[in-house]
């Protein structure tokens, strides 16, 4: 039957450069697809490794002029955020290493007691959400008035922005690729129309049913499709790994969380497989809206 | 015999030109075998079109099968054409398929399994006698063997119609009558065979057959019932 994969029906369409063009076209478009999902992939583990970071992450700053009192303040701070059920870890910052982090900018001051240095604490909640640190803010500043909350989200915020400026952007890509992919199929499929003009309408004659033909159009552009899915998919896949690697290489922290999951490579080798059922679907609908127009 | 095929009045016009056939009225009785005769440019190839739905007439009824053709829904186009058996006066082969699979189209077309193809379609290649040029391509076909792969195409799904353009035109006279008396045969198992021609002495080979007359779109003789042209004596 023609719509069975026979090598007859195969022959139906001749093989022509045509074809050939189309697979390279197929894989340049998977290729670059691939790549921008990559990228919105680093992008968005890249944004979940922050948030997971960060999340629950802030430091109480204890100004107070006075070192017994702020000496006082801190213990007790200290000691309530311990008993904090939505505490899970509360440290207070060595004053050396704050007097070496500190040390670029101010000099040598961990021997100067006329210099006021603020206690730090590094709190890490369970729960991070808004009412929750206000709520904590509240009871830290029963004990010390003038204690801020410092939460680390807050002045990562610039960088989960931009991570999350290119997850948007790679999907924006993905979508425009798919969108001209099909918008290619849909040419090739009213060319490929043109070309076997005479086969189809002798096949219409002899009583082939439109979805008959556009069976043919939409195995051949699938196979196409497939065909260069596969060449431009495993190309990139090949340089996505090559960046992970290189990205693993710096050592950063930020660089380290874009590495990709074995979800994420999984979700970039379906991709393929995605463009060749909506091309499959393109070709479909312009051959059999092209031949509802004929008698 | 019921009437298979009933055109009423029927008209068809390419464009804003002249009509191309007007008023046509006639009926194809079943299992009948009818040739269609006329001028050049008389409007034969237009009224088979119109017989074989690659053309829906400008005005008119035409009945096909006991059913209106002419608002038939296009879904419905593919089951009545299988019904239809079509010799095209040029051909009409798909050029890149051989013989054996230009003949063996129809029944893919209709759904028929692999393993049920090979065998009619072997038997259609030596009735038309090209068992030889099974796997050849219709570019290197004379134009005799194109004619007979077309014949051989147009009968394989045993159509209850047979319609034929010009279908002894490219063949020497021994082929003619050989493929003359295959569209006998098949009129003899129940196919109503219509051809299309302006060859006199094909007229003269199926005695039974009735014979319609088209001049400048016109019907003359829409009964099929005289046997002869116009100044041969039976007029």
């Amino acid at each position: 039957m023609i719509g069975e994969e026979t090598r007859p029906e195969r022959r139906l369409l001749d093989a022509s450069r045509h074809t050939r063009t189309m697979r390279w076209v197929m894989a340049i478009m998977l290729f670059l697809t691939v790549l921008a999902a990559a990228l919105g992939l680093g992008a968005w583990a890249a944004s979940r490794a922050l948030d997971r970071q960060l999340a629950g992450r802030l430091t109480v700053e204890l100004v107070e002029a006075n070192p017994a009192t702020r000496d006082r303040e801190a213990s007790e701070v200290l000691a309530m955020l311990r008993g904090g059920r939505n505490v899970a870890r509360a440290e207070a910052v060595d004053p050396a290493r704050l007097a070496t982090l500190l040390e670029p900018w101010l000099g040598a001051i961990g021997d100067d007691p006329d210099l006021p240095m603020p206690a730090l604490i590094d709190v890490d909640l369970h729960d991070a959400n808004d009412a929750a640190v206000t709520a904590l803010q509240t009871r830290v500043q029963r004990i010390a008035p003038a204690a801020r909350l410092d939460r680390h989200a807050a002045w990562m915020a610039p960088v989960t922005g931009f991570m999350n400026l290119l997850l948007a952007l790679a999907g924006g890509i993905v979508l425009l690729l798919a969108l001209a992919t099909g918008t290619v199929v849909v040419l090739a499929a009213r060319a490929g129309l043109e070309t076997h003009r005479e086969t189809i309408a002798v096949m219409h004659m002899l009583g082939s049913t439109d979805v008959q033909v556009a069976r043919l159009f939409q195995r051949r552009i699938a196979r196409d499709t497939a065909i260069g899915g596969a060449i431009g998919g495993i190309a990139a896949l090949a340089v996505a790994a090559l960046v992970g690697t290189r990205l693993a290489g710096l050592g950063s922290a930020l660089a380290s969380g874009a590495a990709l999951s074995p979800a994420g490579w999984i979700a970039l080798a379906l991709l393929p497989l995605l463009f060749v059922v909506l091309a499959t679907l393109a070709a479909r609908l312009a051959v059999l809206r092209a031949l509802g127009a004929t008698l | 015999m019921a009437n298979i095929v009933q055109f009423e009045n029927v008209g068809l016009r390419y464009g804003t030109g002249d009509e191309t056939l007007s008023d046509v009225s006639f009926t194809l009785a079943s299992g009948a075998f009818y040739f269609l005769t006329g001028a050049s440019g008389a409007g034969k190839t237009s009224l088979l079109k119109l017989l074989y739905l690659a053309q829906r007439p400008t005005r008119g009824v035409i009945r096909l099968f006991g059913e209106d053709a002419v608002t038939l829904p296009r879904k419905r186009l593919p089951g009545f054409r299988r019904r239809i058996g079509v010799v095209f006066q040029d051909f009409r082969l798909v050029p890149h398929l051989s013989a054996y699979d230009n003949i063996a189209l129809p029944l893919r077309v209709s759904g028929v399994r692999e393993a049920d193809i090979e065998q009619p379609v072997h038997e259609m290649l030596t009735w038309v006698g090209l068992s030889d040029r099974i796997h050849a391509k219709p570019p290197t076909l004379s134009g005799g063997e194109q004619q007979r792969v077309a014949i051989a195409r147009a009968v394989i799904g045993r159509p209850e119609i047979l319609v034929a353009d010009e279908p002894t035109g490219n063949v020497d006279p021994a082929m003619a009558e050989r493929l003359m008396h295959l569209f006998d045969s098949l009129n003899r198992l129940g196919t109503t065979v219509i051809i299309a021609t302006h060859d006199i002495q094909m007229l003269q080979r199926i005695p039974e057959a009735r014979m319609m007359r088209l001049d400048r779109g016109r019907l003359l003789d829409p009964t099929g019932e005289l046997r002869h042209p116009p100044g041969r004596g039976d007029a």
